[in-house]
């Protein structure tokens, strides 16, 4: 990279340590499960601005358009997400989250606030950014998916495991894992929003963010409603469409891109089962680690011979903290690398919407193209038959077709410079992001191994004392 | 049943051994359990030097070196199957005389099944796999199946090894006959018939054991604890033994579970430039030196933690049947003390029940002072042979994690490196 990165890499650095330190705060706030993909959110948030910045230093040069936006260009804004709550009881309630901002941008009225958020509100304001952004051809970072399942399960247990959840002692249930999992991915979302360009200063994100009153509830993220369902019909013809309608393409560079994508994607499904796979056997592997710690708990309370006994219980013991720890690195598979690339694949799908938008656009385009020709052979018809008053409407019926061509022609061109410029952005981003996940897995991993020493060595002179 | 597995999928696990000499030719490692046998003496030395597996059976090269003046050579080759250990070791168990001691218990039957039946399902699911990754698999597999290899010699070894270095077992006949005669020894394969005699005779002695343990008091508390203890203590290790087994089959997964994340990796850069390429490609190695440690590790496990529990559990079991054979023994006395006071009711060939009476007073003293001396002999062993497994067992898990963090480590300057 050029010189000219260094500058918006060390600005970011100093907000990352300040981050740092109120990580730490909350870490101690926030169960203590959660605690290790919270820091891996911020992690990658940071890895998100450094390379960010990186990429959108080049970024000023070509396209007019990104112009005006690149004057912004160094997105010094970190978000976490914090302290999910339950609010409510039995099916009415929800669970809200802290959405902490730190900023210095001048388009943000103070350095640090934050707000209180529930789910449906992260899906509105997605839902927004796709309204008002995936037409002009921007990749609009996907949000988590609604889960019903762990909704309801969430919803159904009762309030002390909210407690749980907010601090006080720590609790593996089922529920605050999905609670977590949905805020670490929260906050990956709101982060990618913010290091975008324009999504950033969008009024509706920057309310978002910043209004302390409670946003108008979006009903129509909800999965059950009618707008839900028209959404679901929308989706099935898009779809049919998606399959239907093949456009002959002109540009080469979309054209390889297309394939590209398509191919990373299939190529990241078999990673993600690669990984998810990894992860399960090894949950599994801490069951049947606490299975033998079990077997040898009783095998030494069955032995006569007191120091092999007290050895043996220790070798239980042992295995107990080996199967936790075995959790861990489960988590670790997880966490980092399975939802990291779960992530990738919604990008993925966001990026290929991107594509579709730019060939419904191009649909448009030719349909003008097509109406116009036909009017123009009205036209010539009208002329060979002489009829002055047929003439006049379909010159000017011409006329409003051709700018509907030009219209559409500029549309295009509009959208598939943008998509390009989105892409290259993305490229640079995904790249690093796939680096810094891939070393902070082995750097946990590396931390995992070196708890499995202390605990071996710790065993060793109990098996030495056995005389 | 297995069989017609066999038959009918010719697998490539068992294509190897019978065609190519070098990979069926799997010489044995000296250094296997040696704790159960304690060498007083150089007198007789029996190890297995070869071994050859052929489709079903195991064919073990059986090397005796010895200066014993009952045997014509000083150093002799035989070829022994497993059936034949069986025979020799049943030999021992019918022996009154031997009736005190514990008998090292018969190796296990070489079995395969389980990296046959991996195989199989490699096989199977071959179209959901790249090539690389097929052969990674394979590779993984037939490594297990040469360590399972392994194992089962070094348990027929260690059998031998502990009836030579017996003071009483090494003279006995029929092992002298097993070391030097070159023919097979009549010691069929057992068939199905065989088997279900076996599931009999086991039954049965099963039977007589809680019969004489219900009917026939014991005096001995010594005994009495022992039995106890041994019949809890047995059932605790098997349960270990099975858990430890599930652990260390499932680690072994998660070792292969590498595989495919690292081919995944390796794959994707393919598509990459150049610098992410190099990046991706130090990953996927990373992840494949990761899963040879993993694998090491549960093969570690393996044999350190659940090959002594396992060992001792079969140990146990020739102590408890010591125990059944004292019993069946106390029993012959009572009887016999039966018979003595209806003959002295009866005055009638007096003189010869005190005689059969004094004799089965006798051999259960003897017996009974043997058992004790063994039994105690026994708990010293395990004691010590536990030890020495833990102790190992722990500096090689130390080791495999030390070894694990610094390929990490390293991997993390490396791939931090590449720009």
């Amino acid at each position: 990279m050029s010189e000219g990165t260094d500058a918006p890499l060390f600005s970011t650095v100093d907000i990352d340590n300040e981050n740092r330190e109120d990580e730490d705060l909350f870490a101690s706030a926030v169960q203590e499960v959660s605690l290790d993909p919270e820091v891996n959110g911020t992690h990658e948030s940071f890895e998100k601005t450094t390379s960010s910045d990186v990429s959108s230093t080049p970024a000023v040069v070509s396209s007019p358009i990104m112009e005006e936006i690149a004057t912004e260009r160094a997105n010094n804004i970190i978000i976490t997400v914090t302290e999910p709550q339950k609010i409510g009881e039995g099916m009415s309630s929800y669970v809200a989250y802290h959405v902490l901002t730190k900023t210095n941008m001048p388009i943000f009225s103070r350095h640090e606030f934050t707000v209180l958020r529930r789910f449906s509100d992260f899906l509105g304001l997605h839902e927004k950014l796709t309204e008002k952004y995936l037409r002009s051809g921007r990749i609009i970072p996907p949000a988590p998916e609604k889960s019903i399942v762990g909704t309801t399960k969430m919803k159904m247990t009762s309030t002390p495991s909210t407690e749980n959840a907010n601090g006080s002692n720590p609790s593996a249930s089922l529920h605050s894992q999905f609670v977590e999992r949905r805020r670490a991915a929260l906050e990956r979302f709101l982060n990618r929003v913010a290091q975008h360009p324009v999504l950033c200063i969008d009024p509706d994100f920057r309310e978002f963010l910043e209004s302390d009153t409670e946003l108008p509830k979006a009903t129509s993220t909800s999965a059950l409603s009618g707008a839900g369902m028209l959404r679901l019909f929308n989706k099935v013809g898009e779809t049919v469409n998606k399959i239907t309608y093949r456009m002959d393409e002109s540009d080469p560079w979309f054209e390889e891109r297309c394939v590209r994508v398509e191919a990373l994607e299939a190529q990241l499904r078999r990673l993600c089962g690669a990984c998810e796979a990894l992860a399960g056997e090894r949950r599994e592997l801490a069951a049947r680690s606490h299975d033998a710690a079990r077997a040898a708990a009783a095998l030494s309370a069955a032995d006569p011979h007191a120091p092999l006994s007290r050895a043996l219980s220790h070798l239980a013991d042992l295995h107990e903290k080996i199967e936790h720890l075995r959790v861990e690195q489960s988590n670790t598979d997880f966490y980092v690398l399975t939802e990291h690339i779960k992530d990738y694949l919604g990008l993925i799908g966001a990026i290929k919407d991107v594509f579709h938008e730019r060939v419904k656009v191009f649909q448009n385009w030719q349909h003008a193209q097509m109406q116009l020709t036909k009017r123009r052979e009205n036209k010539a018809k009208a002329e060979l038959a002489n009829r002055p008053e047929k003439i006049e409407q379909a010159s000017n019926e011409i006329i409003e077709w051709e700018a509907k061509v030009e219209r559409g022609q500029q549309e295009f061109d509009t959208i598939s410079r943008v998509i390009k410029k989105e892409l290259e952005r993305w490229e640079e981003t995904r790249v690093s992001e796939l680096r810094a996940t891939i070393l902070r897995y082995l750097e946990e991993h590396m931390k995992h191994q070196a708890q499995s020493i202390r605990y071996w060595d710790a065993f060793l002179p109990e098996a030495r004392a056995i005389k | 049943m297995m069989d017609c597995v066999e038959e009918t999928n010719h697998d490539p696990l068992t294509a190897p051994p019978v065609t190519s000499p070098s990979a069926c030719e799997n010489k044995t490692e000296k250094k296997k359990p040696s704790e159960n046998v304690s060498l007083a003496d150089n007198s007789l030395l029996v190890d297995i030097s070869d071994a050859l597996s052929e489709k079903e059976k195991v064919k073990f090269t059986v090397h005796t070196k010895t200066t014993l003046p009952e045997f014509q050579k000083s150093e002799f080759l035989v070829v022994r199957q497993h059936e034949e250990f069986v025979w020799l070791h049943d030999r021992y168990e019918e022996n009154e005389e031997y009736a005190g001691y514990i008998i090292p218990p018969a190796p296990p039957r070489p079995d395969f099944d389980a990296s046959r039946e991996k195989l199989q399902r490699l096989g199977e699911g071959e179209g959901a796999l790249t090539r690389e990754e097929f052969l990674k698999m394979k590779e993984e597999l037939e490594d297990e199946y040469l360590a399972t290899f392994k194992k089962t010699v070094a348990m027929h070894e260690v059998f031998l090894q502990r009836l030579a270095a017996h003071p009483v077992f090494r003279n006995d006949a029929h092992l002298r006959v097993f070391l030097e005669y070159e023919q097979d020894l009549c010691a069929k394969p057992r068939g199905k018939m065989e088997l279900i005699g076996g599931l009999m005779r086991s039954m049965t002695t099963t039977t007589d054991e809680i019969y004489l343990g219900a009917t026939v008091r014991d005096v001995n508390d010594f005994f009495e604890q022992e039995t106890a203890f041994l019949q809890e203590y047995y059932s605790h290790l098997k349960e270990a033994v099975a858990k430890v087994d599930r652990m260390t089959s499932k680690h072994k997964e998660v070792a292969d579970a590498h595989i495919k994340l690292s081919s995944c990796l390796t794959q994707l850069a393919t598509r990459e430039q150049p610098p992410t390429e190099r990046f991706l490609t130090r990953a996927a190695e990373t992840f494949d030196k990761c899963r040879k440690i993993e694998g090491r590790m549960a093969s570690d496990q393996d044999l350190k933690l659940a090959d002594t529990l396992r060992y001792y559990m079969r140990d146990g079991h020739a102590a408890k049947a010591v125990l059944v054979r004292r019993l069946r023994c106390l029993a012959a006395y009572e009887a016999a003390n039966r018979n003595l006071e209806r003959a002295r009711a009866k005055n009638k060939d007096v003189h010869a029940a005190e005689q059969v009476q004094a004799d089965a007073c006798a051999r259960f003293e003897q017996l009974s002072a043997r058992a004790r001396e063994e039994l105690l002999d026994f708990r010293t062993r395990r004691v010590a042979a536990f030890r020495k497994s833990l102790i190992d067992l722990a500096e090689l898990e130390i080791k495999h994690a030390a070894a694990q963090q610094e390929l990490f480590r390293k991997s993390l300057q490396v791939l931090g490196e590449c720009q």
